[in-house]
């Protein structure tokens, strides 16, 4: 019998020798006579044990890791290839604390299957939400989305199912689908690993949503700093076509929808729906001013979906099971599960996803581990650049969209990063201004010229210039920066300056008149 | 002199392979890029031309994104993350000692054209922080040692 041995494709995994891994496993086996399939799946999640290779046995998969090509003969000395013991055996795979403990709706194949084999998709429940949907009027497909409660993974959480109804209701020649795979957001990885892991997810979700409401052309929006997912996708992409899923008449239903993958080229502020609209376009990505929406003016001036690869790739579960079914996950306004990535100083970082309502400190803790170095978690940044660093004593807010917006915060896109006692945040502020700096698109002034004087007024303060008077003039310029801007980039740039201040003002030498104010 | 260095026609069938895509100019970039390394500045009344555009326009496109170059690379391309997660780590320490090693800042070439270095904001490995990039793999978990180990054997991958 041949023997299943799954290695990641992932391009984490990848950054940490599993190519070399499944070659040496590959040479190993023939060096023994041995028969082996060897399954390049995507990563369950777990980077710490990462590269993980899993052998498939009776009694299910049987993780083992982290695995260097120095332990490939030793792995087979010990029958891993019959599930048994080794000191890098973690036992079965879906009994590993961290994963079993997880509620995984969007991720549920992720590191399962895979992620180029459409017959695997097929066998895992795939395309059973595009074959309701097929079923049903454009209006329910509407309904059904709305119902779930899901919002934008995006800052903004906007419900999904509102701005697919103003293009459903928009009446035009063309529409469009254009999913923002421009996740440039340090510490977020999860569009990465379901365009790696599992992108017939994301090509349902955007073929039900053309078909939701009247679109027959999409886009994927891919950074170009994901190489492994634009090839995982373009493979996905030609499979779907070959088999009817894409294309003319999908399925002989007489729906057309057609897809296509376009590289941005490392802009950051293209993460903005109307800057990447433009970039898509073929221009610069300068921001839009807003109105009109994009739903009603969106691409190439037509009415145009625009999400996120994670709001797109959990349509095709609540189509398959029912909004019902989704929105019975989660807390208070904040519906289903967050793909939560935990990332930085963290002993075992990964991907957890979880029903909104976790603690950050249950992530942090129970599954993050604490920090890598040891030493105290002093601050944690969550959703991205332009997300507020949180304290200690924020720790136990739970992670739902209204709960951190009242401690002046954003969930975002679901990224937690996690610094050490050892961090700087009068640093980490100068970087956020400074990150503002480059990567603003210079269409409004607040964002473009306040970063570049914000980047100055913190180093005055950090080397003692008139420190109340620029800290006084920081926070004006911040709150110019807050209310002026066309975007989130110069618009959301206070919340990691402004908090990294307010939270530990110590890092600045504020003096005791700053910590009063 | 780069007039010579780069191949006209091949440039050309890139733009007309690609000129009828609706937003076709991103996609005709990165076909040169592709195929040359990077977008030479005396291709642009080419593109300009077979996109019916003005070449302030095509000049103003390839300076507004940080990935197109309008200068050959070395022969390796290191691009070091500098976002929070791998600042986290110690990327800061490692961009010190990656500019020490190569003698360069971002945005330069070794004297030897062996290395090109440019910063890059976030690569998405923040699980295996701090992360490089050298030409198109990704390493995660850089120490000092390792950059030294990677760079002296570039092509070897991952």
């Amino acid at each position: 019998m041949t023997a299943t041995v799954y290695i990641p494709r992932d391009s984490s995994a990848l950054s940490l020798g599993a190519e070399r891994v499944a070659n040496a496993l590959q040479a190993e086996a023939a060096r023994r006579n041995i028969a082996i399939d060897v399954v390049r799946n995507g990563s369950r999640g777990m980077y710490w044990l990462e590269p993980l290779v899993e052998v498939a046995t009776p009694n299910g998969r049987v993780a083992y890791g982290p695995v260097n090509v120095g332990d490939v003969a030793a792995l087979f000395d010990a029958g891993f290839l019959q599930g048994h013991p080794h000191p890098l055996c973690q036992g079965p795979t879906d009994e590993i604390p961290y994963l079993k403990q997880q509620e995984r709706l969007t991720f549920a194949r992720v590191g399962i299957t895979d992620p180029v084999s459409l017959d695997d998709y097929l066998a895992h429940e795939g395309y059973r939400g595009l074959r309701r949907a097929l079923d049903m009027a454009p209006a329910a497909i509407v309904d059904e989305v709305a119902q779930s409660g899901l919002r934008g993974r995006g800052g903004a959480a906007f419900p999904t199912g509102i701005k697919w109804r103003t293009v459903l209701n928009t009446p035009a020649g063309q529409k469009y689908i254009v999913c923002n795979a421009d996740e440039g957001d340090s510490g977020t990885f999860s569009d990465r690993m379901i365009m790696e892991g599992d992108p017939f997810v994301l090509i349902e979700g955007m073929t039900i949503a053309g078909l939701a409401v009247g679109a027959t052309q999409g886009y994927i929006y891919l950074r170009v700093e994901y190489p492994h997912a634009h090839r995982a996708l373009n493979e996905a992409i030609q499979a779907a076509y070959q088999a009817g899923y894409l294309g003319r008449d999908i399925l002989g239903s007489g729906k057309d929808f057609d897809l296509e993958v376009r590289l941005g080229a490392g802009a950051y502020v293209c993460g903005e729906e109307t800057s990447l609209l433009e970039s898509l376009e073929g221009k610069r990505g300068l921001v839009r001013f807003k109105p009109p929406l994009p739903a009603i003016k969106g691409l190439f001036g037509q009415p145009t979906i625009i999400n996120n690869v994670i709001s797109l790739a959990s349509v095709p579960i609540i189509l398959d099971k029912g909004g019902d079914y989704y929105r019975d996950f989660g807390m208070g306004r904040s519906r289903g599960t967050l793909p939560i990535q935990l990332a930085g100083n963290l002993k075992h970082p990964g991907l957890v996803e979880k029903a909104f309502g976790v603690t950050l400190r249950e992530i942090l803790y129970d599954y993050g581990g604490g920090s890598a170095t040891g030493r105290p978690i002093r601050a944690v940044q969550v959703g991205g650049p332009l997300g507020a660093y949180l304290p200690e004593s924020q720790f136990d807010t739970p992670l739902d969209y209204e709960a951190f917006a009242a401690l002046w915060a954003v969930l975002g896109h679901g990224g937690v990063v996690a610094f050490d006692d050892s961090v700087d945040m009068s640093k980490m502020a100068r970087y956020g201004m400074e990150f503002c700096a480059v990567e603003s698109c210079g269409k409004c002034t607040p964002c473009r010229i306040g970063s570049t004087r914000g980047v100055e007024v913190i180093d005055k303060v950090t080397h003692g210039v008139e420190r109340d008077k620029n800290l006084k003039l920081l926070r004006d310029l911040c709150d110019t920066m807050l209310n002026g801007s066309l975007c989130a980039l110069g618009g959301m740039t206070p919340y990691p300056v402004l908090s990294a201040l307010n939270h530990f003002p110590e890092d600045f030498g504020a003096s005791a008149t700053e910590k009063a104010a | 002199m780069t007039e010579q260095q780069w191949d006209r026609e091949s440039v050309r069938a890139i733009i007309a392979g690609l000129q009828d895509k609706p937003g076709a100019l991103l996609p005709i970039l990165h076909g040169i890029q592709d195929a040359l390394g990077y977008v030479p500045p005396d291709s642009v009344p080419l593109i300009a031309e077979g996109l019916n555009l003005s070449r302030a326009e095509v000049h103003g496109v390839i300076s507004f994104y940080h990935y197109f170059r309008q200068t050959p690379p070395g022969r390796h391309t290191i691009h070091l993350c500098r976002a929070e997660s791998c600042k986290s780590m110690g990327a800061d320490a490692l961009e010190t000692h990656v500019k020490t090693r190569l003698g360069i800042d971002y945005h330069e070439t070794t004297p030897d054209q062996a290395f090109s270095l440019e910063p890059v904001y976030c690569l998405g490995n923040c699980a295996c922080s701090p992360s490089i990039m050298v030409d198109h793999d990704v390493h995660g978990r850089i120490t000092p040692e390792r950059f030294d180990e990677i760079i002296a054997n570039p092509g070897v991958g991952a």
